[in-house]
């Protein structure tokens, strides 16, 4: 039974002139209609790129794509380009980190508005510029009919993310991909417009992905959870699993705290040391085993091995033994959470 | 990656722009000649003969001007060229005979029916018009109309360009000019009479042997008092010559077409072969170059000769060498030795630097035998009255005669030599290749020169040529060059050598050579009427200077001029200075 | 915005002023600093064996020795109201603007620059509409087809455009065109476009060219860097991400941002261009005003010069001020105060 959306070991890689950018590197989860993905990790993971992936968005001659695709059937992978590209904002659709740079300057919200509906609407300009109002009015812009001509830099920050929405949801896309939208914001706007896309995901039923670094963000919004790390998905499960009973360290680490074991449990706790790593040169083995505190532990191939995604329903790429995590997580992790 | 590309792109540039340039002028100029003696060019051609001599009318001869003329008017004009070109559309009362080499600095009559009738005081001067001149409206030439002309030309206020030879030397009692006459005919200069419409008759104040040479200038052109605008009249100059103004488009170009008032048979000294004549102005100095190449232009009217680029091209190719004439000028490249800086008081001293001098060198500075030749005196050779002389052994060492150098600095008591400054203008590269020369040359002998350069605007009036500036800088040696308005031995000479012309305040053509003996041949020459006497004299002044050493000759210019294949008729007049004589060419058809 | 004209106008004009005492200054004071007398000064503009008396009397009726504030207050006043000059025999009216006469041939300046002007203008426009097209055309496609061979070898030419100076590649040119080929017309060329305009056209199709060379060079470089900036935008990706036809997102998008900086600086340098596009003009020996302007400076003829200085301080007046302006109508965030 597929998904509505489904990715299926999905490789991304760069050719530079300092060497192949692995930015994706085995990628594989699903989405169906109605539900939230959370994508989650650090800079570099792999996030925004396998968004971009989705909706077609990398060109260029040192893009390399290959794995599946699937969106309601439909493989996107191979597809010519110009199938594709009628799917981009009608069936599948992004917002941006900041709104301000996403928009073009010189073009009113309207106008971009308009431009986004007419491109898979042949209307004329006046039908597609009342559906924009419409549109304005229901990310709630308040007096759309005014602010519908106005630049984006005559809105304020969360106004200027509603209005990106609207430009986003005018086609009613299936499939939303929301890219960091909150990051950008002061924090009590960014509940409002985490509202706003979940009041509108149950209105027009799509999917949503959501990509952030924030896990507070995620925890609102998500149903389904994954985190990704050095361009590979290294634990994927339901938000309520994830969250509730997390087996990755690098997780755990996210979580907020990654106690080491050999030290006493009332200190304080202490974030992940080290880096992202390069997506060039990416560790041996477990691309975390660098920073991970359980590491070769008990001759675990950390370093030699690339852990694979396993199990159930809830999937961890670790090479510790689940009954090990467990325990692991019991007794250091969750009395901190 | 981008700077070899960037080298390279320039590099294929630079050798695609002389190859193409190079093809573009080795193939045999193209000339569609049909009818007209089909002579072949030759090196100097037009030198000493007429090259391609034709009598054949017709097509139009185009000239081209890298500035700007001083002004077109006759009693505003200095330039050399413009001397000779004025002689298209302006007739006076004598002028150069119309042949090559020696003959060509002999004056004959034009207006006039003959040279200058003279005093015996030589201060009084009369002419007699030609029967049947007319000006290019049809009425007459009259004797009245040449007076009118150089009453105009001693109005300095309104014509400020213009030589002042006649405010000089006439006896002008107050007299300022013809817009401040009082008189009803504004022909009040007592200085000039004219008893009847032929007759014309000059009072001087100072006897002056030379006149004739007066009467050549372009201030006896006659002018129509009621044509007179003043100022503004060069916009139209009324012809009394071969040619009248068709347009005249100031700055830009003008254009002459035939006078019908010309009476040929009172003008022999004129071939007026072409039908019409164009005058481009303010056009590109390598783009004249360039067209007189193709065939495009037929003279450079500036006669400067080719620039550097093009020289350089032209001399490489035996086929376009053969269509120049390496033209003697009258002027002559020298510096002065300056007796008011020590230890240059003493003669010795300066002959040492006299026999110093490396003469090659200096003449390598202004481009070798292409510059011209060493001068061993001041005069150049082809002024009358030239005798050769050679005190400090020039020719026969031309790299100089260190040993005479040194037994003259023992006798002047510096035998381990001396320092002095060696001042040169700045804007001119070959003077400063002069004077590195001399500082080379002369370090052989201990002399040390230390180079000042000068803005050349001001070098005569503010700094060489202000004596108090020069002595307190030590400019023990002044780099210099000097042309003469004419072909004799007062017109290059006297501004150079007279003691009496320096001024304290600056300003001055003589930089610096004062000498008893030679202010006295230079009186005498003066006041010499016979021709042939007055001529010797100028060559004794000549040889006088040289015995003084305050003067060290360096090269007898020499320019290298273009002649097309589209010209016919020419030759170079040594009368107008070294320039082809524009009122002899043709074109060919 | 009248107002803000009006200000920019006033501001002009104290400008013009301000231009025209700093040129007096530099012929009068520079020289006097060097120690030259007023005689001295006039001695430029005489015959060579002029008398002491004569100098004196050309240096008063030149005005030098007249001191600073008089000789530009008989400038300023003349501009003004005119002035009345000495023919010799009579007097001559010189209607205001007048900017005296030429030092050298006695002529009054202005009507030379009506006169020469239209040169100028021919030369300037023209060389600046294929410039224009040229050079933004070769830039925006470059950046399109960013290190293919038609990049590299447009750069590689654009670079040597920008590098042979015009009086190089000018000669060239007329060399080969004119003198060889006889494709084009000679040096000093120019018919008025109101005398015949197939061959005001024909003669200065060559200046054009080799004008439009060496501007077409750099407007393609820098077309390319600012199109290269433009497209890696946000704004850009989200019109792809719309959906938008890859040659909309160019035409509409990317075109409209690169050439909003690239026309303003089209405005300033055919401003500067009208003041007298010196290097063309004189390579080509054509009657504009800045060829003019180059004679004048060569022989010390100051009110020619004047005259030149002020026209051209006009024309990059005149252009600042619209490019102002154009800015502020074409980009919504520039708001006039």
């Amino acid at each position: 039974m597929s998904k509505f959306l489904e990715v299926n070991d999905l490789h991304i890689h760069f050719a530079t002139d300092d060497g192949l950018v692995r930015a994706v590197d085995g990628l594989t989860f699903g989405l169906e209609r109605g539900r939230t993905l959370g994508i989650v990790g650090e800079s570099g993971s792999g996030k925004s790129v396998t968004s971009l992936g989705i909706l077609g968005l990398h060109r260029g001659r040192s893009a390399r794509v290959s794995g599946e695709i699937w969106l309601d059937g439909e493989e996107l992978i191979g597809a010519p380009r110009d199938a594709v590209r009628k799917l981009r904002g009608r069936k599948m659709a992004m917002i941006f980190q900041d709104p301000l740079a996403a928009m073009h300057p010189f073009y009113s919200v309207g106008n971009q508005i308009v431009e986004a509906y007419r491109v898979h609407n042949s209307v004329s300009k006046r039908e597609a510029r009342r559906h924009a109002i419409d549109m304005l009015g229901r990310v709630g812009i308040p007096q759309p009919q005014r602010r519908v001509d106005d630049y984006p830099h005559q809105f304020s920050g969360g106004m200027r993310q509603r209005a990106m929405i609207a430009m986003a949801l005018v086609n009613n896309p299936e499939l939303l991909i929301a890219d960091e939208p909150t990051t950008a914001l002061d924090v009590t706007v960014q509940a409002q417009i985490l509202d706003l896309i979940r009041d509108l995901q149950a209105e027009f039923g799509s999917a949503v992905i959501i990509i952030t670094h924030d896990l507070g963000v995620v925890a609102e919004l998500a149903d389904d959870l994954l985190v990704m790390y050095g361009g590979k998905s290294v634990e994927y499960g339901s938000a309520e699993q994830v969250f509730r009973r997390p087996e990755h360290p690098y997780t755990w680490g996210l979580l907020g705290s990654m106690p080491r074991l050999d030290r006493d449990v009332r200190d304080r706790l202490i974030s992940i040391k080290g880096s992202p790593p390069s997506l060039i040169n990416l560790p041996s083995g477990c691309a975390f085993h660098p920073r991970c505190p359980y590491a070769e532990r008990d001759g675990i191939p950390c370093r030699t091995v690339v852990p694979e995604l396993l199990g159930d329903g809830h999937r961890v790429a670790c090479h510790l033994p689940s009954p090990v995590r467990a325990r692991t997580f019991a007794e250091d992790i969750a009395p901190h959470l | 990656m981008m700077k070899r590309t960037a080298i390279a792109v320039v590099a294929a540039g630079a050798a695609l722009a002389m190859g193409l340039t190079a093809c573009g002028s080795s193939k045999t100029p193209s000339s569609n000649s049909s009818g007209g003696t089909n002579a072949t060019a030759v090196y100097n051609a037009a030198i000493g003969k007429v090259f391609a001599p034709s009598t054949k009318k017709g097509g139009t001869l185009r000239l081209a001007n890298s500035g700007d003329f001083d002004s077109l008017d006759p009693a505003d004009t200095y330039y050399g060229y413009s001397w000779d070109f004025i002689r298209l559309y302006g007739r006076s009362l004598v002028m150069f005979a119309p042949k090559p080499g020696g003959d060509g600095v002999n004056l004959v009559p034009d207006l006039a029916q003959s040279l200058g009738q003279a005093s015996a005081d030589a201060k009084t001067w009369t002419y007699k018009l030609k029967p049947g001149l007319k000006f290019e409206d049809g009425s007459p030439i009259t004797s009245k109309d040449v007076k009118y002309g150089v009453e105009r030309s001693l109005d300095k206020d309104t014509f400020v360009n213009g030589p002042t030879y006649f405010n000089d030397f006439l006896d002008l009692q107050g007299y300022t000019s013809p817009y401040k006459d009082s008189s009803a005919d504004k022909l009040g200069l007592k200085a000039i009479d004219t008893p009847d419409d032929q007759t014309i008759v000059f009072h001087l104040a100072k006897p002056f042997g030379g006149f004739d040479y007066f009467a050549m200038l372009p201030a006896t052109i006659p002018v129509p008092q009621k044509a007179d605008t003043g100022i503004k009249y060069k916009e139209h100059v009324v012809s009394s010559g071969p040619y009248m103004f068709q347009t005249n488009n100031l700055g830009k170009d003008f254009t002459l077409v035939r006078n019908p008032n010309w009476n040929a048979s009172t003008d022999p000294n004129r071939a007026a072969l072409p039908d019409k004549i164009t005058v481009q102005l303010n056009v590109n100095a390598d783009d004249i170059d360039n067209r007189l190449l193709a065939g495009d232009l037929d003279v450079a009217i500036e006669g400067t000769g080719l620039g550097t680029a093009a020289q350089g091209k032209v001399l490489a190719d035996q086929n376009l060498k053969a269509h120049t004439d390496l033209a003697s000028l009258a002027r002559t490249w020298f510096a002065v030795i300056n007796s008011d800086v020590a230890p240059l008081d003493n003669i010795d001293c300066r002959k040492a630097i006299e026999y110093g001098v490396d003469h090659e060198g200096y003449q390598r500075a202004y481009g070798g035998a292409v510059g011209g030749d060493i001068a061993t005196s001041l005069l150049p050779p082809q002024i009358p009255g030239y005798q050769k002389n050679d005190v400090y052994n020039f020719a026969a060492k031309p790299n100089g005669d260190v040993d005479m150098a040194k037994q003259e600095l023992q006798k002047c008591g510096k035998p381990d030599g001396f320092s002095i400054n060696v001042s040169y203008r700045a804007e001119r590269p070959k003077e400063k290749a002069t004077a590195e020369s001399m500082q080379q040359s002369l370090a052989r002998v201990g002399i040390k020169l230390t180079l000042n350069a000068y803005p050349q605007g001001d070098y005569a009036k503010l700094y060489a040529g202000k004596p108090d500036f020069a002595k307190a800088n030590n400019l023990g040696i002044m780099i210099y060059g000097w042309g003469a308005d004419w072909p004799d031995g007062f017109g290059f000479l006297q501004q150079i050598v007279d003691s009496r012309v320096i001024r304290a305040a600056g300003g001055n053509t003589n930089l610096g050579i004062r000498d008893k003996t030679v202010d006295g041949l230079v009186d005498q020459a003066m006041a010499e009427s016979d021709t042939s006497k007055r001529n010797q004299l100028w060559g004794q002044v000549d040889k006088a200077v040289m015995d003084t050493a305050m003067a060290l000759p360096g090269v007898w210019s020499k320019v290298l001029l273009y002649r097309p294949d589209t010209v016919n008729n020419v030759y170079v007049n040594d009368g107008l200075g070294g320039y082809y004589d524009y009122a002899w060419m043709g074109v060919k058809q | 915005m009248i107002r803000y004209i009006i200000r920019r106008l006033l501001a002009a004009v104290i400008l013009l002023f301000v231009v025209s005492v700093v040129v007096f200054g530099i012929f009068f004071y520079v020289p006097r600093l060097a120690g030259a007398t007023p005689d001295d000064l006039a001695s430029r503009y005489e015959g060579k064996t002029a008398g002491a008396a004569q100098t004196h009397e050309l240096a008063v009726k030149l005005g030098f020795t007249d001191p600073f504030y008089e000789q530009y207050g008989r400038f300023a006043k003349s501009i003004v109201a005119g002035a009345d000059y000495s023919t010799g025999p009579t007097t001559e009216h010189c209607p205001a603007p007048c900017f005296g006469y030429s030092f050298i041939t006695h002529n009054p300046v202005w009507p030379d620059l009506l006169d020469r002007l239209p040169v100028t203008i021919s030369l300037a426009i023209g060389g600046a509409l294929i410039w224009l097209l040229a050079g933004v055309g070769t830039g925006v496609l470059s950046a399109l087809r960013k290190g293919s061979v038609f990049d590299r070898s447009a750069m590689g030419v654009a670079l040597a455009g920008v590098s042979l100076p015009i009086f190089f590649t000018g000669l060239l040119s007329l060399s080969i065109f004119s003198y060889t080929l006889h494709w084009t017309a000679p040096g000093s060329s120019y018919t008025p476009f109101t005398e015949n305009p197939a061959t005001w056209a024909y003669d200065l199709i060559l200046p054009w060219i080799t004008l439009a060379f060496l501007y077409a060079a750099g407007y393609a470089r820098l077309t390319r860097a600012g199109m290269l900036e433009t497209m890696g935008e946000d704004y850009i990706r989200t019109a792809r991400a719309k959906g938008l036809p890859e040659r909309m997102v160019v035409a509409k998008h990317a075109l409209r941002s690169t050439l909003t900086p690239i026309l303003t600086i089209f405005g300033l340098d055919l401003g500067l261009l009208l003041g007298g596009a010196v290097l063309t003009e004189s390579t080509y020996s054509l009657p504009g005003i800045g060829k003019y302007a180059v004679d004048a400076i060569t022989n010390n003829d100051l009110p020619k010069v004047l005259g030149v200085t002020m026209v051209g301080a006009f024309f990059i007046i005149v252009a600042n001020l619209i490019v102002d302006l154009l800015y502020a109508v074409v980009d919504p965030r520039v708001r006039l105060s």
